[in-house]
């Protein structure tokens, strides 16, 4: 037990000088995947149902590549962004910094696989 | 961490059923949540029945009258009885709100009657309010300013004015945090609903000169992006206010002096 006043409790230690910048990136994202969902469902359904050689010549092309690797960096950018939210809402304490730190790796993971995979396509 | 389940001196037995009073025709039944922190019990929910043919309209009127004639142990927080004060605010219904001004005709059924959600009880109807009041005390709700005293008084448009209208009448109930789940998760450190709206009303009062400050300060991932506009604070206000509203309106000016 603490014997902190409830106005020391309620300050705590101070504002930390950032938030803003998340929330316009998550509102830069939202927008872009606006206009970048519909575009990657086109591309992808145009895709499909090819044979192998017809989806590597597919991909070749610069606009379902460009659109499928814009898609890919911008999902999970967002996603990874609006799962930290999530995370500091729920976890606290040490459990937080290391869930928040696995999630960093594993979109940062996904989206080198992702590229990777796309070049080769395309390449 | 998040708690899904009470601890397990916190869970709610079955309380006392208090007899029906004799000879009335028009009784209702009200369950009301009790916890008297002295005798060690765990909290219950007791029943009483009211008659209405001798009871005034709102929850407040049948809360008094079963202090008044059949437990004078009840416990709650009254004074105006005209939703002026903020005093009664407690979960009707599933509803924060103010008992004084919330008609027993809103509710079908039994009365169910529980103190303010997620909030550390005193007794019975009564929440600790401590926190939130200095949560409230953090955003300087006092005009701040710079330039010397006027002889006379610090003048405002009438366009200005009428930009505090849907602010100002707050009455700091504590209904609209209580019933925000970022509030119940993070109310340690997210300023809420309530302190965030009074925040407003000095951020866009014309004659304030601590916009900044003012702003700085609310510059926090916790004090205020913690709201999610889930708008259970605009449903609940028993005022009408749109706190979810201010908050944008707050985060609309970061952006603004950001970018």
């Amino acid at each position: 037990m603490q014997y902190l006043t409830e106005r020391k409790r309620a300050e705590g230690m101070g504002a930390g000088g950032q938030g803003t910048h998340h929330h316009w990136q998550m509102m830069v994202s939202s927008a872009a995947l606006v206009i970048l969902v519909p575009l990657f469902v086109i591309t992808f359904a145009n895709g499909l149902g090819g044979t192998y050689e017809e989806v590597l010549a597919y991909y070749s092309r610069p606009f379902p590549a460009i659109v499928t690797g814009l898609t890919l960096v911008v999902v999970i950018i967002h996603l990874m962004r609006e799962a930290q939210v999530a995370i500091e809402d729920y976890v606290h304490g040490v459990a937080e910094k290391l869930t928040l730190m696995a999630v960093t790796a594993f979109s940062y993971t996904l989206i080198a696989a992702g590229l990777f995979a796309l070049v080769k396509l395309a390449l | 961490m998040v708690q899904l389940t009470l601890p397990k001196n916190s869970r709610i037995t079955t309380g006392k059923t208090w007899p029906k009073p004799e000879g009335a025709t028009n009784v209702r039944k009200f369950q009301i949540y009790r916890w008297n922190p002295d005798d060690g019990q765990n909290p219950r929910v007791d029943t009483y029945f009211v008659d209405m043919d001798e009871c005034g309209p709102m929850v407040l009127d049948a809360l008094i009258k079963i202090k008044n004639e059949i437990d004078p142990t009840l416990t709650f927080r009254r004074s105006c009885r005209e939703g002026i004060c903020g005093s009664c605010a407690m979960n009707i219904d599933g509803i924060n709100t103010l008992a004084c001004i919330y008609g027993m005709d809103e509710i079908k059924g039994d009365v169910k009657i529980y103190p303010l959600p997620h909030m550390p009880v005193v007794k019975d109807l009564i929440p600790d309010l401590n926190h939130f009041y200095a949560q409230h005390a953090s955003i300087m709700p006092w005009l701040e300013t710079k330039t010397n005293r006027p002889a006379k008084e610090w003048k405002q448009s009438i366009e200005d004015r009428k930009k505090l209208d849907g602010l100002y009448e707050c009455v700091m109930c504590a209904s609209c945090s209580t019933s925000c789940p970022s509030y119940w998760w993070n109310g340690d450190r997210y300023l809420g609903p309530a302190a965030l709206l009074h925040a407003y009303r000095w951020i866009i009062d014309s004659r304030d000169e601590a916009t900044g400050e003012r702003l700085d300060e609310l510059e926090d991932p916790f004090k205020l992006y913690r709201c999610h506009t889930i708008m259970n604070c605009a449903k609940t206000c028993p005022k009408g206010l749109n706190p979810a509203k201010a908050i944008a309106e707050i985060k609309k000016m970061m952006v603004e002096r950001t970018v």
